[in-house]
C-alpha cells in the first residue's frame, strides 16, 4: 500500500515536473514577446511623439478643441495622449501574441478579435479627430460669416453648426466600433430631427425677419440697393 | 517663354499675328458689358492720341463673360474712333480678345497679360479696369509715358478720391504697406498701373501664380513685388476714382484681397521688411492725390453697431488672435455710448492690426478666419475715422491718415517682438 502511495506520488511528481519542463519554454517565449514587445512599443511611442511634435499636432487638436477637452479633463496634451495610446495599443497586442503562445484553450479567439477591432479603433479615433477639427472650423466660420453679415445671434448658429457636426462624428465613431448600432443610429435620427424641427420652428416663427432677409438677400438683391449697402463707400 | 503654356491656343494664334509691339494695354474682363465698350474705346483714343508712332495692342483677357462683354471689346472698332475724330494711327493698333482658361480669377487675368506683353515684347504695359467708367484718354499717356520714356518700372496710380472713400486703402493697406516694405505707395492695391517689360518677365517668374494672391489680391501682390525687387517706383495722377468698386462692394472679400495678400507677403519677406525702419516718398507725375467733399450719406450707427456685436460675439476667436491688453482695451470701448467716449485710436489700431499680422504668421487659427475676424474691428476704426473726420477739410485728413502713418512705422518694433515670440 505503502509503495503503491509512493510510486503515485512518485509519477504525479515526475508528470508535474514534465508538464512543467514543457511549459516553460512557452512561458520564456511569452515572456521574450512581452518583453519585446515592451521595447517596440516604446519604439513606437519614441517615433510617434516625434513625428507628431514636428508636425505641430498640438496646435491642430488645439484648433479642433480637443486640447481644450483634454485640459479641462485633466489630462495631458494631445501628443502625449496619442503616443501613449500608441505605446499600449502595440505592447497589449504584444502580450496578447504571448499568452497566445502560452497555448492556454480558447486564447486564440480573443487575441484574434483583438487584431481584427484595432483596425477600427484607430479609423474610429481619425473620425473622432476629423469631426472635432471640422465641428470647431466649421462652427467658427459660421460665427464670423454671422458676425459679418450682421445675421442675428451668431452664437447660436455657431452651436448649431458645432453640434449637428458632432452629433454626426459620433454616430460615424460608434458606428465603426460597431457599438450599439440600432441605439446610435435611433439616437442620431431622433437628435437630427429634433435639431431640424426646431431650427424649421426657429426659422420659420422666431426668425421670419431673417428669413425675409435672407430670402431678399438671396433672391431680389436690388431691393437692398441704396438702402444698406456697405456704408456705401467703396473701402478700397 | 515658359508662360506660353497659360495662353489658350486661340490667345496665342492671336499674338502670333500681332508679332511685336511697343505697348500694350491689358483689360482683364468678367461680365463687364456694361462698361467695357466705353473703356475700350477710351482707350484706343489714349493710344492713337498720344502713341500714333508706336506699335500698341490691346489685350482682353476674358475670364469666361456670359453677357456681351467679349462682343463689345471686339466691337469697339478703330473706324468709330477715326470717323469722329482726328485720331490717326500711323504704325499699327491690335486689338485681341480671348478667355483665359480656368475660370474667373483676376490673377489668371492679369498673369495672361503679363505672358502676352513678355511674348511680344512690348516696353510698357498697363493694366486698366474694365469698370473705371471716369477714365479719359489721358490716363493712359500718364500710366504708359513714365514707364515708355524708361524712367521707371511700375507705375501706380493717385486718384481724386472723396475724403470717405477708400477707408480700407487709407486705414490698414496704404499705412501699413509703408511701414511694411519702406515706400509710400498711395494704392498698392490698384485696378489701373502700368510696368515694364522686364518687370513683366519679373512678375512672372515669381512664385506667387502658386499660392493663393496668384488668384485672387494679385495686383497688391504685384506691387509688393516690384518694391521688394528693387524697382524704379513712380505714381501717376489719373483723375477721378469711380466711386463704387465692384470688386471691393463685400467688406470681407476687399479684405481677403488686400489685407490676406499683404499679411501673406510678409512671410517670404521677412528678412527685408525687419530691417526697413522708416519710409521713402515715391516720385509722383502730374500731381498729388487730391481729396474731395463733397456730402456723402453715411450709416455710420450701422458701423459702430456691427464693430460692438463683433467684439462681443467674436471674444473666443479674438483670444487666440489678440494679446490680452489689446483685447481688454477693445471690450472697454465696444461698451462707451457711441456720440460719446468712443475712439478706437491710432496706437490701439495700429497695435491691433500688428496682433492680427503675427497671428497669421503663426497661424494660430485658419488665415482666412483670421482676416474675417478683423473686418469687425476695422468697423469700428472706419467709424472713427468718419467722426474724426466729419468737418476736417482734405488737408487736414491727409494729415490724419499722414499721423496714423508715422504712428504704424513707431509702433512695427511692436510686431518683430511678436514675430518670433511664443504668443
Amino acid at each position: 500500500m505503502r509503495e503503491i502511495i509512493v510510486h503515485e506520488l512518485t509519477q504525479a511528481t515526475q508528470e508535474l515536473v514534465r508538464e512543467f519542463a514543457r511549459f516553460l519554454p512557452r512561458l520564456m517565449v511569452m515572456l521574450i514577446v512581452v518583453l519585446v514587445g515592451w521595447m517596440i512599443a516604446f519604439l513606437v511611442k519614441a517615433i510617434l511623439r516625434s513625428f507628431l511634435r514636428l508636425i505641430k499636432f498640438d496646435k491642430l487638436s488645439e484648433g479642433a478643441g480637443a486640447s481644450q477637452l483634454l485640459s479641462k479633463a485633466a489630462l495631458p496634451s494631445s501628443t502625449e495622449l496619442v503616443s501613449r495610446f500608441a505605446f499600449w495599443t502595440a505592447w497589449l497586442g504584444f502580450i496578447l501574441v504571448g499568452v497566445s503562445a502560452l497555448g492556454i484553450l480558447g486564447m486564440q479567439e480573443y487575441v484574434t478579435r483583438f487584431f481584427v477591432f484595432l483596425p477600427r479603433l484607430l479609423v474610429a479615433l481619425i473620425f473622432l479627430f476629423i469631426g472635432l477639427l471640422a465641428a470647431s472650423f466649421f462652427s467658427r466660420a459660421a460665427l464670423l460669416w454671422a458676425v459679418n453679415t450682421d445675421m442675428p445671434s451668431p452664437r447660436l448658429l455657431s452651436s448649431a453648426a458645432r453640434v449637428l457636426i458632432t452629433v454626426f462624428t459620433a454616430s460615424a465613431v460608434f458606428e465603426e466600433l460597431g457599438l450599439a448600432d440600432s441605439t446610435m443610429l435611433f439616437a442620431f435620427a431622433i437628435v437630427m430631427g429634433a435639431v431640424m424641427l426646431g431650427l424649421a420652428i426657429a426659422f420659420g416663427l422666431g426668425g421670419q425677419d431673417l428669413a425675409k432677409r435672407f430670402l431678399e438677400a438671396r433672391f431680389a438683391p436690388e431691393k437692398k440697393e441704396g438702402k444698406e449697402r456697405e456704408d456705401e463707400l467703396s473701402p478700397l | 517663354m515658359a508662360e506660353e503654356s497659360i495662353l489658350t491656343d486661340e490667345f496665342l494664334r492671336q499674338l502670333i499675328d500681332v508679332g511685336e509691339a511697343d505697348v500694350l494695354v491689358g483689360v482683364p474682363t468678367y461680365n463687364n458689358a456694361a462698361t467695357v465698350g466705353h473703356v475700350v474705346q477710351t482707350i484706343r483714343a489714349g493710344l492713337l492720341k498720344y502713341f500714333p508712332r508706336e506699335r500698341a495692342v490691346i489685350v482682353n483677357a476674358d475670364g469666361g463673360s456670359r453677357d456681351e462683354t467679349a462682343n463689345l471689346v471686339r466691337g469697339a472698332s478703330i473706324n468709330d474712333l477715326q470717323h469722329s475724330t482726328d485720331l490717326n494711327a500711323l504704325r499699327t493698333l491690335h486689338s485681341i480678345s480671348a478667355e483665359y482658361a480656368g475660370g474667373p480669377a483676376t490673377g489668371t487675368a492679369l498673369r495672361t497679360i503679363l505672358a502676352s506683353a513678355e511674348l511680344l515684347r512690348v516696353s510698357a504695359c498697363a493694366v486698366v479696369s474694365p469698370e473705371s467708367t471716369t477714365i479719359g484718354p489721358e490716363w493712359i499717356e500718364r500710366l504708359l509715358r513714365p514707364v515708355y520714356q524708361g524712367n521707371f518700372d511700375f507705375v501706380t496710380p493717385l486718384y481724386r478720391r472723396h475724403k470717405f472713400d477708400g477707408l480700407l486703402m487709407r486705414n490698414l493697406v496704404y499705412p501699413m504697406t509703408r511701414a511694411f516694405y519702406g515706400r509710400r505707395v498711395r494704392e498698392p492695391y490698384a485696378s489701373e498701373f502700368s510696368f515694364s517689360g522686364s518687370l513683366a518677365s519679373h512678375f512672372l517668374a515669381q512664385d506667387i501664380w502658386v499660392h493663393e494672391v496668384g488668384h485672387t489680391g494679385t495686383e497688391i501682390a504685384l506691387t509688393m513685388s516690384a518694391i521688394t525687387g528693387g524697382f524704379r517706383l513712380a505714381q501717376s495722377f489719373l483723375g477721378v476714382k469711380p466711386h463704387l468698386d465692384a470688386r471691393s462692394a463685400d467688406l470681407v472679400a476687399a479684405m481677403r484681397q488686400t489685407v490676406g495678400a499683404l499679411f501673406w507677403s510678409l512671410e517670404p519677406n521677412f528678412s527685408l521688411w525687419s530691417s526697413i525702419r522708416d519710409s521713402q516718398p515715391v516720385p509722383t507725375v502730374g500731381g498729388e492725390q487730391e481729396v474731395t467733399l463733397e456730402p456723402l450719406r453715411v450709416n455710420r450707427k450701422r458701423l459702430f453697431d456691427m464693430f460692438r456685436s463683433g467684439v462681443a460675439e467674436l471674444e473666443p476667436v479674438l483670444k487666440s488672435i489678440l494679446s490680452p491688453p489689446t483685447l481688454a482695451e477693445l471690450q472697454r470701448i465696444a461698451t462707451l455710448a457711441e456720440e460719446d467716449d468712443f475712439c478706437y485710436g491710432d496706437e490701439l489700431w495700429a497695435r491691433t492690426v500688428y496682433e492680427f499680422a503675427a497671428s497669421y504668421h503663426k497661424a494660430v487659427i485658419s488665415r482666412d478666419h483670421i482676416i474675417q475676424a478683423l473686418a469687425p474691428l476695422y468697423r469700428g476704426r472706419a467709424f472713427t475715422f468718419l467722426v474724426e473726420n466729419r468737418e476736417a477739410s482734405g488737408e487736414q485728413v491727409e494729415q490724419n491718415v499722414e499721423n496714423f502713418c508715422l504712428t504704424c512705422e513707431r509702433l512695427k518694433a511692436s510686431l518683430l517682438e511678436l514675430w518670433n515670440g511664443k504668443k
